[in-house]
């Protein structure tokens, strides 16, 4: 209790410290306005600050959303990708519907026969707040289509992350790097790979609602203040109603009591902070009916409740100390207290797993702890790319000089201690862990590394601006050194030793300036080139240098809904569920939700079976269409053929008369001449390749001549006896084919 | 059994009363006015190349009668009458070299319907004809959805067989003196026509006649049967948004909803032969649409309720603009596609002031996709916010309705009128005006709002910057 006041005024101090050091850089702005004589227009220090950090906070603001419109002025006003075409049909749903009907919607056009109950298995926030956002624009009487909204919606969230950043970074270090953090997240590729114009995705507004939490939580650490312990616990609602990713809030934050408790940092203001927002918090989470009693029932959650009760005893134990006035008496009380405490706690969380009342870890939960375990385990988490574990290219790519600032601001972080530089350094450290897990955690970790980054940033510019200014000015250095006390004063004694300190700065600084301009610069070309692509229309440089359009899926989706029947079932692998079911508005079979393994299962044995077994399979599905992603003619090269193996694995891993062995030759995947015998008769094979041996697709090579794998197909003459193709796109990368119905038997 | 006996039973009575109603009719209505009238020559040209059947028949009627006549009447088949889409006739006058033609006027005739239900159309002649003398008229007509598939479907390989009915003798109330028909087919792939002798073929026409003196309402079917693999494209349902906007610009947008109304498409779709053999296989279906669209276009667009789609290509010359647009597969027999088309104008193309101190929209009315029908089609002009009165100028019959609809920033919301018309057909793309009061403050009142809400932002922004609303000192 005697140590904590210090941390509070070190947050307190670094809130002001930006007005001290916005105080040396006034009398040259004075002395220009004076020379220009125009008294009576001459803002005050305060005013002058606060007009330059809206500025430039505005200037941020409007950034993070135009560098999210590339795919827009490069393509089109249209969602990306296959999760976000999910999100919004069901946004177009609860805007035409209304909330009630969207609540309670059993959507029976996707997982035929089984169907899903959207209402309870979706995390609703993403979608009530495109439409939120829809229904004020109504409002105010602006003419949008809902579709504009939701491609606006994760670029709109980003901007709003650089004002939440900048707030953090205030809260944690000073404004400066307040400003610097709003400005790396701005541009920070880790970020907008998931919050494009047009990536409408949960994520996009998760991390907005994740780095509020984060804020207001540590604000309410160090305030201590009733008020924003609820706010944070209302940001972590509106968490928990985006994105699954909140259970990393509900272990990070407990993780950070546990080891401010450790470290002897235990606080009144942690207590009020960690108590009101985990109990209102977790009240407000179980609305969500996706998430439910989870928050009591699930292991995942268990460690949030430990951590309340062990705080508990923690303040019981204070109070009893105060009450005792007796060292030795209380070392025995406390003694016996922590052990019955955590006694208690492992038996009831033992008998709790042991009757099934709390629910074991999930196997996505077991994964980010052990990453070989999908790949042994699971193989439908596994088979998806997002999950891999991550290259280190890739942190490279989305992070680029944040890697190595990174560090650099741990070490800022660690010289200046405090509850909320503990807090950041915890996030960046174990997001940094799960970034390393799977690809697609680089997100999580990407405020953490900003803002790090940020305070690395701001600390040493500011650190080499104190030198230049140092020798100039001596007045403003006395200033300079009340303010931030450890490193200036260091500064203020290095003054003196280091020859060339005003040139060495200089350097330092130029060089730090075109590391910042190299980091804009490469976000901007990883944006433009890698991140802005909706990969449902494909682009490609033609022969002449001309942009060629491949919008095969669109004619395809489009096909289907206005040529099948309105009941008409489509059988395709999951990847495109969502798709179809957005865009062609037909039936499905299995989609994007992979919520039922059997299920999907089946559709991939199916694929790997024989014709007339699979069709047998296809009949009991009640399939009327088989849909098939084909890159044999144009290069393609993510289709079903390279997805194929997956589909084996899957339908095996349910059905073991699908055995991988089958469909490989000496362990090698190959679909020319020596291809395993039960791979050039399967289902996925045949509709892939079906007539395709008569077309000449390169010149120079023989027909039949598959581009995206580079070799002569080894069934030309392949004959369908159950299917017959409906349709094929016209570059032939979907190909759809209809079940026939059984032949009369006399 | 029961129920056939009833059936049968049912229309012997029905085509008694239908005789004895014909009966009656024939001798009211052709006793009043059309026994007098004769024609001398007729002939008829029908055009079957096209979905949209044009027939130009050219008539040379004179007065046997006492008084003048003022009226001509013109007769046809019930099941015609349903698919007559435009009906148009004009006189012609002098000769070979110094030709002139004056339209007439033509409506459905009051009079009775004639013998088997047929429907009798007045043309309304300049002067009335005298005894004795004679005039030349030029009738012209559409027919649409009057071909019909045979075989009902087709696969991919092969190509589109129609039938086409009508009577070798043209129907009219006069007793006609000579007529011949000509019927002009796509390709010399006639598989069969009724003979009614005299009758030829040669290449691509067929030739019915001549006929001498045959009756008033003399009727004879005949049937052809021929090849015709021009696109049977027709839109089901037109939507027209023109909106005006006094800044500058008129905006347009059309909901097309397309649908290959030939024979419908049986089995497969194989893209190898589509490919590889375009002129056997997949012959009657269409892949290009080609749009008209007025010069000096701007902002044209076209997408589909998911998204744009990439195969269009435009072409602005000084006098015409042409889009050609390709929906996103080829359409094939009973196959649908909806699309989207929009596209801005200058104001200063179609927006004037009369003399009347009233503003008025000149702009055509019809499908600007060359060769389709237009099942319906609804324009709607969406005149600015705080406009009046308006009226419509058209030169033919549609429906009219009144909305209000709410564009950016509206508060009454912007008086749209609505003007719906069915079976339209190339020729309606006339042009047509709407009439109304503006009053030029009203162009004020957006901006205005919008200024204000800035300048309020503004204040509160000053507001507080120069207030300490803290309770702590």
């Amino acid at each position: 209790m005697v140590g904590k006041p210090d941390a509070v005024k070190a947050g307190s101090k670094s809130s002001q410290s930006p007005a001290s050091n916005q105080a040396t850089s006034k009398p040259d702005l004075s002395s220009i306005s004076t020379t220009f004589s125009l008294k009576t227009l001459k803002l005050k220090t305060k005013q002058q600050e606060l007009l330059i950090r809206v500025t430039i906070l505005g200037l941020v603001y409007i950034l993070a959303f135009i560098t999210r419109l590339f795919s827009v002025l490069r393509y089109e006003s249209m969602i990306h990708e296959f999760d976000p075409y999910f999100n919004y049909r069901t946004t177009l749903y609860l805007t035409e519907k209304g909330f009630y009907e969207f609540w309670n919607w059993f959507d029976s056009e996707s997982w035929y026969p089984l169907g899903r109950i959207i209402g309870g298995t979706l995390y609703p926030g993403l979608m009530v707040t495109a439409a939120v956002i829809y229904w004020t624009l109504k409002f105010l009487r602006f003419a949008v289509h809902i579709r504009e909204v939701c491609v606006l919606t994760a670029p709109f969230f980003a901007s709003n992350t650089t004002i939440v950043a900048y707030f953090f970074g205030k809260e944690l270090w000073d404004s400066g790097a307040g400003l610097v953090a709003a400005a790396l997240i701005a541009i920070c590729p880790g970020y907008i790979s998931r919050s494009v114009a047009g990536s409408y995705d949960n994520e996009g507004v998760a991390i907005f609602a994740l780095l509020l939490t984060f804020y207001l939580f540590v604000k309410a650490v160090n305030t201590g203040s009733l008020a924003w312990a609820l706010a944070s616990a209302f940001g972590y609602f509106y968490m928990v109603s985006a994105w699954g990713g909140y259970v990393f809030i509900i272990n990070l934050i407990p993780l950070y009591v546990l080891v401010l408790l450790i470290t002897g940092r235990y606080s009144m203001r942690l207590y009020v902070a960690y108590n009101c927002m985990y109990i209102v918090g977790m009240l407000l989470a179980m609305q969500i009916r996706f998430v439910g009693f989870q928050h009591v029932q699930s292991g995942e959650h268990m460690a949030a409740m430990g951590v309340f009760f062990l705080i508990q005893v923690f303040y019981f134990l204070l109070w009893v100390k105060n009450m005792l006035n007796d060292t030795k008496l209380f070392q025995a009380l406390l003694r016996i207290g922590v052990t019955s405490a955590v006694a208690v706690g492992a038996i009831a969380l033992g008998v709790g797993t042991a009757s099934g009342y709390i629910s074991p870890w999930t196997g996505r939960f077991y994964s980010l702890l052990d990453p070989t375990y999908a790949k042994d385990h699971i193989p439908i988490i596994a088979s998806v790319s997002e999950h891999q574990p991550t290259a280190w290219s890739s942190f490279m790519f989305d992070f680029h000089i944040l890697l190595f600032l990174f560090p650099a601001g741990l070490y800022f972080c660690f010289k200046r201690l405090s509850d909320a530089t503990i807090f950041i350094i915890m996030y960046g450290l174990t997001s940094m862990y799960f970034a390393g897990v799977m690809v697609r955690l680089i997100l999580v970790a990407t405020p953490a590394v900003c803002l790090i980054s940020a305070i690395a940033v701001s600390a040493t510019i500011k650190n080499l601006t104190q030198a230049i200014r140092g020798k100039t000015g001596q007045t403003v250095s006395a200033k300079g050194t009340s303010s931030t006390k450890g490193s200036s004063k260091q500064q203020a004694s290095v003054d003196q030793s280091i020859p060339f300190l005003k040139n060495g700065a200089t350097v330092l600084l130029f060089g730090a300036f075109y590391l910042l301009s190299r980091y804009a610069i490469h976000c901007t070309w990883v944006t433009s080139e890698a991140y802005s692509s909706p990969s449902i229309v494909l682009a490609a440089r033609g022969a002449y240098g001309q942009r060629v359009i491949f919008d095969d899926y669109r004619e395809a989706y489009f096909w289907l809904r206005q040529n099948t029947p309105s009941d008409a079932k489509i059988m395709s692998w999951w990847d495109y569920g969502y798709q179809i079911t957005a865009m062609a508005n037909r039936t499905v079979i299995v989609d994007n939700n992979t919520w039922n393994n059997t299920h999907i299962a089946t559709v991939g044995r199916a694929m790997s079976s024989y014709e007339d077994e699979a069709y047998e399979i296809m009949r009991s599905l009640d399939v009327d269409y088989v849909l098939v992603v084909f890159g044999g003619v144009t290069g393609y090269s993510s289709d079903d053929i390279n997805k194929f193996l997956w589909m084996v694995r899957i339908g095996g891993g349910v059905f073991p008369v699908i055995k991988e062995p089958d469909y490989l030759v000496n362990g090698e995947y190959r679909v020319d001449k020596g291809a395993a015998p039960k791979m050039l008769n399967c289902l996925m094979y045949k509709l892939c390749y079906y007539r395709f041996g008569e077309l000449t697709t390169e010149h120079g090579k023989p027909p039949g001549y598959d581009r995206a794998r580079g070799v002569e197909i080894g069934n030309k003459d392949v004959k369908l006896e159950y299917l017959e193709e409906a349709f094929t796109t016209s570059n032939w990368i979907v190909r759809i084919y209809k079940v026939k119905p059984p032949s009369n038997r006399w | 059994m029961e129920v056939f006996a009833s059936r049968s039973r049912l229309t012997l009575i029905f085509s008694l009363f239908v005789l004895l109603s014909l009966c009656f009719r024939s001798s009211t209505s052709l006793s009043s006015s059309t026994s007098e009238l004769q024609i001398l020559t007729a002939e008829r040209r029908i055009d079957l190349v096209s979905h949209i059947i044009r027939v130009v028949l050219t008539l040379k009627v004179q007065n046997d009668g006492a008084s003048p006549a003022s009226n001509v009447l013109l007769a046809f088949p019930p099941a015609q009458v349903k698919h007559l889409a435009l009906i148009q006739a004009a006189e012609l006058a002098g000769k070979k070299r110094k030709k002139s033609v004056h339209p007439l006027d033509v409506k459905p005739s009051n009079d009775a319907d004639g013998p088997n239900g047929a429907k009798l159309y007045s043309i309304s002649l300049r002067n009335p004809l005298s005894t004795g003398s004679s005039v030349s008229i030029e009738v012209s007509y559409v027919l649409t959805q009057s071909l019909e598939p045979f075989p009902v479907e087709i696969s991919q390989s092969e190509s589109q067989l129609v039938l086409y009915r009508d009577s070798a003798l043209i129907l009219s109330p006069y007793e006609i003196k000579q007529q011949t028909t000509v019927l002009r087919t796509p390709s010399t792939k006639v598989e069969s026509f009724t003979r009614v002798e005299p009758s030829t073929q040669t290449r691509t026409e067929l030739k019915y006649g001549p006929y001498e003196d045959k009756p008033s309402f003399s009727y004879v079917p005949v049937l052809v049967h021929f090849e015709n693999n021009n696109p049977f494209a027709v839109v089901e349902e037109l939507v027209r948004e023109i909106e005006i906007s006094h800044w500058g610009n008129l905006q347009i947008t059309e909901h097309y909803t397309v649908v290959h109304n030939g024979a419908k498409h049986k089995g497969g779709f194989s893209r190898v032969d589509y490919q590889s053999r375009p002129t056997f296989s997949g012959a009657s279906s269409f892949k290009h649409l080609l749009v008209k669209l007025p010069p000096r276009v701007h902002s044209v667009y076209y997408r589909d309720n998911i998204g744009n789609i990439s195969t269009s290509h435009l072409r602005t010359s000084y006098s015409k603009s042409e889009l050609e647009i390709e929906p996103r597969y080829p359409l094939l027999g009973g196959w649908k596609a909806t699309f989207i088309i929009g596209y801005g104008l200058p104001l200063e193309d179609v927006l004037f002031e009369s003399d009347d101190g009233k503003r008025y929209l000149n702009f055509t009315f019809g499908c600007p996709i060359a060769e389709t029908l237009v099942n319906k089609i609804t324009n709607k002009v969406v005149l600015p916010e705080g406009s009046k009165n308006p009226s419509v100028v058209i030169p033919f019959s549609v429906e009219r309705r009144a909305e209000t609809s709410y564009s950016y920033l509206d508060i009454v919301g912007r008086p749209v009128v609505v003007l719906e018309k069915e079976n339209v057909v190339p020729e309606h793309n006339s042009l047509f005006q709407v009439y109304y009061d503006f009053h030029p403050m009203f162009m004020l009142a957006e901006p205005l709002m919008l200024t204000s809400v800035f300048f309020f932002l503004f204040v509160a922004a000053l507001a507080y910057i120069h207030m300490d609303i803290s309770i702590k000192k």
